[in-house]
């Protein structure tokens, strides 16, 4: 039947066909100009671009170098700690992988917010996310089962720095912390392409440069995935260097031991190399927290601690140094003759300027009759140095008392450290703007006024009286040892003698301010008590009712070393309103120098570590322990 | 010579005879099998060494060729008068995959009935929607009226819209397509021609409304892949890198980095021209190219031959749909069209699609019914 309507209806579909084909080849000569174009003319273009997808450059980071006490044991690490991240390309559903991550580990909102924040700031492509910083092994486990549920979870260990005895050493040892972008910007990116931390405050951040390590480099093949399939040049890190300090972490636990519940600080030197021995600041807190990721919430809550647990008081406390200083400014008396050994005054329990009513008053209240320089040290007598203050003159007192190290930092390896004041006629036209009072002088004799004094900068004096007038400064590290000491010309070497004479008798004297504590001694202490009036509270701080009285309390202070012939210790020590010097400051002194030369018998006994990390765990229960 | 006598057999095997003694037309055969060889080569390679997925794709197109063979033998009024049947058996089954169908990613595209292996009812259309059309314009005069070519539309659109509803975009337009070319190859007007462009371009609007997210990210990022290099954009960017990474011969057989280091998604379907691209470079796709002009070119020459209207607009049109699909597949991975899913034929991982296609082939060569006319057909 077609065979009857056959003919002019094939022609039409044939030449339709034709049409089609025509269009066909027009097509295909598109496509093919395409080809050309993409695989011939632009052909070097694309293969940088597959190259760039291929190739990457995997920076491997050093591993820190420790940080060892004197006696070698490890004070800072590197643990392997396993993290949690998601590279948020490689999901299908996101919000559903972090629920199912939640039904497995705990997340706290701290971490989820965190994790949603950095998920939507800039980064590289396919750059994992941190989900949590630090998971247990238990967690670990839990999620690693069905790991392979969910292609976007990466779990890696990383070495990450912690601190066995993270409460008793953080002051020091300070911490590492997340490198900012900012600090990316000043340091070599190339140096830390590697390395997430760098040391933000302390012996960390003193020597981040020996601390770190060179970075190494792996050049690999991956995947779309960001698989490695292969290795194709690597160069190996090289480890930072390890650090070894004067730190003794059994001094170190002694200290927070004995301070117990108090606020305050102690320095322990070694008066043979200025080492620091000891550095403590109570109350503390763990440093861990830092190096685990502490959210902004913990931190302001460590922050508005009233006990300032965070606050360095032995480098940024700045206490008036009241009688602690009366051996030196002694001395600097003796240098220009304004007093010496046979000078005598008759104390009637206060001084007067010729000329004016003020009475500046003795603590005792009658006076201490007739005294001498001993006798003023020993007793601690305050109208003696009122006077000698006076015939010395501030300028002459501020450039004797300035060869001791007060109103400067010390430098070296310490991170963080105040100044302190050390007045004089010049320091308070420049900071003051205002002349300089004859009564100012008076009360600088007694170390109050607007003397104030960090307690590593009472430490460095006292080691420089230890030291018989050679000044050393005060350093964490054994690489800074340096046993010449920069004389100090002051006085005659028998001055010296004598005037440590007169510090033993504090303790060992009849009458001595800390006589108290010298019951049974098996070796001679030399030292000065101290006691300072708490002058006010600043505007901004505010305490509660009971807190008040407890906060006006005096400060009670102490400095000495032992043994008094060939020193092996020295200490300052600041109790905040703790009292009188020679009732609470001297009996803890005593306690520190008999732990030292007794029970460690001067560092040659090992320290017990069950009970140093005893008194970590201890602090760690105290109600302002510093930590979460 | 001793070998000239033996040559002789040769000369005496003439293709034509053949051809018309089985149905099979030598020729095609040849190249399809050509072709299907070259795309295993490749699959090698783009499947990261799977044996296994060779082994299947070596099978279906096995299986492929047998039905191709089967249907060439196939006589041409039994095929035309099963044709709407056909069409309608399809159709049920496109509504049964919209009720119980199973598929993944969110479209919803296989049937799993009891007892047969899965497969995509879609496939079977692909088929059955151009016989159909075919059927129905040369039950009538040619070239179609106006009433005649609206209830073409309707039996086009019918299916179309339930495909597109699974949803599978690519496919329903290749199908709608394939309806499109026999109303086309039927001679239809250029006027109304014109005025049927006129519509779908007004119609865009209106389809473009109704498209998935996904499916305008899609066409969006065809006018700038840059837009979203690692969302919708990526699959254009690394298929363009490793086409053009490749260069003239290429970076060698399985040592396409953008392939082999999984840079290039669907590389073992959808993309796998960009793996021949990267490893073979402008001569390897050339080669391909050629394989494919010879395939379709022998088509259009089967199509001029073929007996009845019937089989001249079934040929065509399966042709025509051929060429669509390489089109479609070698502009969306070298960039010039819109990623929409649209295997390679023959080359591209995937059963079905191989099966279907063969038959496809077989229905062309059916329609040449020489060996019948010898016989004593009508």
């Amino acid at each position: 039947m077609e065979l009857r309507t056959g003919v002019p209806e094939r022609r039409l579909i044939g030449q339709r066909v034709l049409i089609a084909a025509f269009c066909g080849v027009c097509l295909l000569m598109l496509l093919l100009t395409r080809l050309i174009w993409l695989q011939l003319i632009e052909h070097e273009r694309f293969v940088t671009a597959s190259e760039a997808n291929r190739l990457q450059t995997i920076p491997i980071g050093p591993a820190r170098g420790l940080i060892l006490d004197r006696n070698g044991l490890v004070l800072a690490e590197n643990t392997p700690r396993l993290r949690v991240s998601v590279v948020p390309e490689e999901s299908d559903d996101l919000e559903a992988f972090i629920d199912a991550v939640r039904e497995r580990i705990t997340l706290t909102d701290a971490e989820f917010s965190g994790f949603q924040k950095n998920l939507k700031s800039r980064r590289r492509p396919r750059d994992p996310v941190i989900l949590k910083e630090i998971i247990g092994d238990e967690e670990a486990a839990i999620l690693a089962v069905d790991a392979y549920q969910f292609p976007e979870l990466r779990l890696e260990a990383r070495p990450t720095r912690s601190y066995p005895f993270g409460r008793l050493t953080s002051h020091s040892l300070g911490y590492v912390g997340r490198l900012s972008s900012g600090e990316l910007q000043n340091i070599g990116q190339r140096r830390y392409s590697g390395t997430e931390m760098i040391g933000k405050i302390g012996v960390e951040k003193a020597y981040e440069n020996a601390l770190l390590g060179q970075v190494g480099i792996e050049r690999v093949e991956t995947s779309a995935r960001g698989q490695i399939m292969r290795s194709i040049e690597r160069q190996e890190p090289v480890p930072g260097d390890n650090i070894k300090l004067h730190l003794d972490i059994g001094l170190q636990a002694k200290l927070y031991d004995i301070l117990g519940d108090r606020r305050g600080a102690v320095v322990a030197l070694d008066p043979r190399n200025g080492g620091i021995m000891a550095l403590v600041s109570a109350p503390s807190f763990d440093a861990n927290i830092f190096t685990h990721g502490l959210s902004n919430a913990d931190y302001r809550r460590l922050e508005k601690d009233s006990s300032n647990p965070l606050f360095n008081r032995a480098l940024r406390g700045q206490y008036p140094p009241g009688s602690t200083l009366k051996p030196m400014l002694g001395m600097v008396g003796l240098h220009y003759g304004s007093v010496n050994w046979k000078t005598e005054i008759r104390d009637r329990g206060y001084f007067q300027i010729e000329g004016i009513e003020h009475k500046y008053r003795d603590w005792k209240k009658w006076g201490h009759g007739r005294v001498n320089l001993e006798k003023a040290i020993i007793e601690s007598c305050d109208t003696y140095f009122y006077e000698a203050a006076v015939r010395l003159g501030i300028d002459q007192m501020a450039e004797g008392m300035g060869l001791f190290g007060f109103g400067r930092r010390m430098g070296q390896d310490i991170v963080g450290e105040l100044p302190g004041i050390l007045p004089s006629r010049e320091w308070k036209r420049s900071a003051r703007k205002e002349a300089w009072y004859l009564g100012e002088t008076v009360i600088a004799g007694i170390g109050q006024g607007s003397w104030v004094t960090t307690p590593l900068q009472l430490a460095t004096a006292t080691m420089v009286m230890a030291r018989r007038g050679s000044f050393i400064a005060p350093h964490y590290s054994t690489r800074l040892d340096d046993d010449s000491g920069r004389r100090v010309n002051l006085a005659s070497t028998l001055d010296w003698e004598r005037m440590i004479d007169a510090m033993e008798n504090v303790f060992h004297g009849e009458r001595g301010t800390a006589r108290g504590s010298a019951k049974n001694l098996k070796y001679r202490i030399a030292g000065k008590t101290g006691t300072v009036q708490v002058v006010g509270i600043a505007q901004e701080e505010e305490y509660e009712e009971s807190e008040l009285k407890k906060r006006f309390r005096d400060h009670a202070l102490f400095i000495g070393f032992a043994p008094a012939d060939s020193p092996s210790l020295v200490i300052a020590l600041i109790l905040e309103n703790g009292g009188s010097g020679g009732s609470t400051a001297a009996p803890i002194a005593r306690k520190i120098f008999d732990y030292w030369l007794l029970d460690r018998n001067e560092g040659e006994r090992p320290p017990d570590i069950p009970y140093v990390l005893g008194v970590n765990d201890e602090l760690a229960r105290r109600p302002n322990a510093g930590g979460i | 010579m001793l070998a000239a006598s033996d040559l002789g057999q040769f000369d005496s095997f003439r293709p034509k005879r053949f051809a018309q003694r089985f149905g099979l037309d030598p020729f095609l055969a040849v190249l399809l099998l050509v072709t299907g060889g070259f795309g295993l080569v490749i699959l090698y390679s783009a499947s990261g060494h799977s044996n296994q997925m060779v082994l299947r794709q070596g099978i279906h197109f096995i299986l492929g060729l047998t039905a191709m063979g089967l249907v060439s033998t196939c006589r041409r009024d039994t095929i035309i008068k099963l044709t709407p049947f056909l069409y309608v058996f399809a159709t049920l089954m496109l509504l049964l995959v919209l009720l119980i169908g199973v598929g993944a990613k969110g479209a919803q595209r296989w049937l799993d009935l009891p007892g047969i292996p899965q497969f995509q009812p879609s496939e079977l259309m692909k088929i059955a929607l151009p016989a159909m059309i075919s059927w129905w314009l040369t039950r009538n005069p040619i070239p179609p009226t106006v009433i005649h070519l609206l209830i073409a539309a309707v039996l086009i659109a019918l299916p179309v819209g339930l495909i597109a509803r699974q949803p599978d975009l690519g496919t329903s337009i290749i199908i709608a397509g394939s309806g499109f070319f026999v109303i086309f190859l039927a001679g239809i007007s250029w006027r109304l021609l014109g005025l049927l462009l006129a519509t779908g371009l007004a119609s865009l609007p209106v389809l473009w409304s109704v498209m998935h997210d996904y499916q305008r990210t899609r066409v969006m990022t065809l006018f700038d892949p840059q837009s979203d290099p690692l969302g919708a954009g990526w699959n254009t960017i690394q298929a363009m890198t490793a086409l053009g990474s490749g260069g003239l011969f290429g970076k060698g057989y399985s040592l396409g980095t953008q392939a082999q280091l999984k840079f290039l998604p669907e590389s073992h379907t959808d993309f796998i021209v960009a793996v021949l691209g990267e490893e073979m470079g402008f001569f390897g796709i050339c080669m391909l190219l050629l394989l494919f002009s010879l395939i379709l070119g022998r088509c259009i020459v089967l199509t001029l031959r073929a007996e009845s209207h019937f089989g001249r607009l079934l040929s065509g049109s399966i042709t025509l749909t051929f060429f669509a699909y390489v089109f479609v597949n070698l502009g969306m991975v070298s960039g010039v069209l819109p990623v929409v899913g649209v295997p390679l034929p023959l080359i591209s991982y995937g059963g079905t699609s191989v099966v279907s296609l063969l038959v496809g082939f077989g229905l062309i060569m059916a329609m040449q019914r020489t060996n019948r006319v010898l016989s004593g057909e009508p």
